[in-house]
């Protein structure tokens, strides 16, 4: 077990630090610094400008530091507004987490409830509109979703107001975001509670005489939900990016607005600080559902 | 009845089966029991199974009128994607935002004098341009993506997965460590800052080139999906290529002494063909779903050429106005993907040798 989690966590390690590496150069690989495109500072300022930041010395030591930087938690400045990147991250991060984390809490419980339910009704009416619902959702990408949702909702009906600046509503981003992975989750639980049904051990509890609930949700259900674990950490990974779009669209200050505005503003470092940001936190996720998956599962052999 | 003059006499409590109850059957009841199916190749089998499956027929069906659609439609149309609707030769300015079917003022009044005008199926855009046919070249535009990308990750999967799987030992563990790690990176978030960076630098390489007039930003979604995406396929393939390697058949031909390319030709590549084509199928939606995300974001196609995810962008600005600008292309991403999907999923269920029963 040790050694798989410190192989795991080796991996996450060196994939950060790829990661950390792609952004790096390309980001340096653009033509014209970042003080190049100001109104054109005077030489000895640009100077200045550049020693201040490193910027005089060569790429690969500029990684260097930037590396020894990051593990401090400084992640630079941004290029348009001039404030400290780990600073707008620790103001926006918390916004992005309540809301990718009730996402995933949507779907994954009514993911569970909907597969169940569609394996143990196998077959009826329910089932089959449960299937339905599932394959059409899997087929809306979230960005258009979102928007719907914001056309009936907010323009349409006039329920949610389109946009408040003292307090933000959560609920329709959030369903925007989590429909995908409800509808992947569903699927999961349905095939996995199917196979678990089928299993020895659930026919040895209902000859025994065990209630019916019971057997569903100690034998079956408890079986099932080892393959939805697995799913969590793609399932981040994919709220993280659908967020991206999501949070723009309904003007939600998070950490994907941010990263969207530092596409569309041309801001390098602010680019930079996110996407290492994000992508450590979903290999962070993606190595503890593994290791919480090997924990769960014990017949699953460590290697 | 000779023949129940042999068999012993029965007892009055024996069990046996008096045959004197029975009747031999006749020769044309006899080939009533041979079952005998028509020989079939595995193509045709897979066919018949998919042509069985309503959803699938269906997805297939809408896919060929699209297909339909968007090869003929240009002919058709009058218009062009980029083009400013004019009347008699006049540029027409009062054809902006028209609702589907609507005609714009200089129209209407060119229609009285006699003249033929083509409808607007879809209305028109904010800059005066037939918006039915913007959504067609749009389609055109993100299909087209969906099958190259999807090409691309085929080859290099195909390629990179049969040597790992092939050659096996040092050279394999080496070269799944590689995949282990670009799988692991998050890949939408690569995909965007490469769009981001490939697009300030390959700006100026491709000017004056045939790839300037595709967009910096379809080359860079191209190179993208080929770092990035081919790793699931490279796995699979190495997956299939292990398993099929040591059967038993592989062992046997090797044991005659056929060669590396008869075992690879006769036996490796016939039986994980199908498994590798659905898996190429169902990448498909997915390439459509990341250049729609992409065009969303603004890092799609170069404009006027339209993606559907440029085309529901544009729209957003004026949803309150003309919301149905927003729902035919987004309406079109759907059932293309549910399409690919459903098409996919009956693929696998017909051609999937491991789903026979």
């Amino acid at each position: 077990m040790y050694r798989y989690v410190i192989k795991r966590v080796i991996l996450a390690i060196v994939t950060v630090f790829v990661i950390s590496a792609i952004t790096f150069f390309t980001m340096n690989a653009i033509p014209g610094g970042p003080f190049a495109s100001e109104k054109a500072p005077s030489k000895e300022v640009q100077a200045v400008l550049e020693a201040r930041y490193n910027l005089d010395k060569p790429v690969p030591e500029q990684f260097v530091l930037y590396l020894k930087n990051f593990l401090k938690g400084d992640l630079g400045v941004s290029l348009k507004t001039g404030r400290s990147i780990s600073t707008v991250i620790g103001e926006s991060f918390p916004i992005s987490a309540k809301l990718g984390g009730m996402a995933i809490v949507l779907a994954t419980i009514v993911g569970l409830v909907l597969g169940s339910i569609a394996a143990l009704k196998r077959n009826s009416i329910v089932d089959r509109l449960i299937v339905f619902f599932t394959t059409l959702a899997t087929a809306v990408p979230s960005f258009v979703l979102a928007t719907l949702l914001l056309y009936v909702f907010c323009i349409h009906l006039g329920w949610v107001p389109v946009f408040s600046a003292t307090e933000t509503h959560y609920a329709l981003p959030v369903i925007a975001l989590s429909l995908y992975p409800m509808a992947y989750v569903t699927r999961l639980t349905k095939t996995s509670m199917l196979d678990a049904l089928g299993q020895d051990y659930v026919r040895t509890a209902n000859a025994k005489g065990v209630v019916a609930w019971k057997v569903i949700f100690k034998h079956a259900l408890r079986n099932a939900v080892i393959p939805v674990i697995t799913y969590v950490g793609p399932m981040t990974a994919y709220i993280l990016t659908g967020s991206l779009v999501v949070e723009n669209i309904f003007t939600i200050g998070g950490l994907g607005s941010k990263f969207v505005s530092g596409i569309t503003n041309r801001d390098y470092t602010m680019i930079m600080g996110t996407t290492i940001f994000l992508a450590a936190l979903m290999v962070t996720m993606n190595l503890i559902t593994d290791i919480v998956y090997k924990i769960v599962d014990p017949r699953i052999k460590l290697d | 009845m000779e023949q129940q003059e042999k068999m012993p006499k029965k007892n009055l409590f024996s069990a046996q089966i008096d045959l004197a109850k029975f009747e031999k059957a006749t020769e044309e009841e006899k080939r009533q029991q041979d079952v005998m199916s028509e020989s079939t190749t595995f193509f045709k089998d897979g066919m018949r199974k998919l042509m069985k499956n309503p959803l699938a027929v269906m997805s297939l069906i809408f896919l060929t009128f699209i297909l339909i659609v968007i090869i003929f439609a240009p002919m058709v149309v009058p218009y062009s994607y980029s083009q400013i609707i004019s009347v008699n030769g006049v540029r027409d300015k009062t054809a902006k935002n028209l609702a589907p079917f609507e005609y714009s003022e200089n129209e209407l009044a060119y229609i009285e004098e006699g003249g033929k005008v083509f409808p607007h199926i879809m209305g028109t855009d904010e800059m005066c341009r037939d918006y039915f046919i913007r959504v067609v070249y749009g389609t055109r535009v993100s299909l087209a993506i969906g099958l190259f990308a999807s090409v691309l990750v085929l080859i290099i999967g195909l390629l990179y997965g049969s040597i790992s799987g092939y050659l096996g030992g040092k050279v394999d563990l080496i070269m799944m460590r590689i995949v282990d790690i670009i799988y692991s990176l998050p890949d939408m978030l690569i995909i965007i800052l490469l769009s981001v960076v490939l697009n300030e630098t390959l700006s100026s390489v491709i000017e004056g080139t045939i790839f300037s007039k595709l967009g910096v930003n379809m080359i860079a979604l191209f190179i993208v999906y080929g770092l990035l995406y081919w790793v699931s396929m490279a796995r699979l393939v190495r997956g299939q290529i292990l398993t099929i390697k040591n059967n038993d058949y592989v062992l046997a031909a090797k044991a005659t002494g056929a060669k590396s390319g008869r075992i690879i030709r006769k036996h490796i590549i016939p039986n994980c063909i199908s498994v590798i084509f659905i898996s190429t199928a169902l990448q498909i939606p997915s390439a459509i779903f990341t250049e729609s995300y992409l065009s969303f974001l603004g890092l799609g196609v170069q404009a006027p050429m339209p993606s559907l995810g440029s085309l529901a962008d544009v729209a957003r600005s004026g949803l309150q106005s003309y919301p149905h600008k927003l729902l035919f292309p987004a309406i079109v991403i759907c059932l293309i993907v549910l399409s690919f999907n459903l098409l996919g999923d009956g693929l696998r269920d017909a051609f999937d040798p491991k789903l026979k029963k």
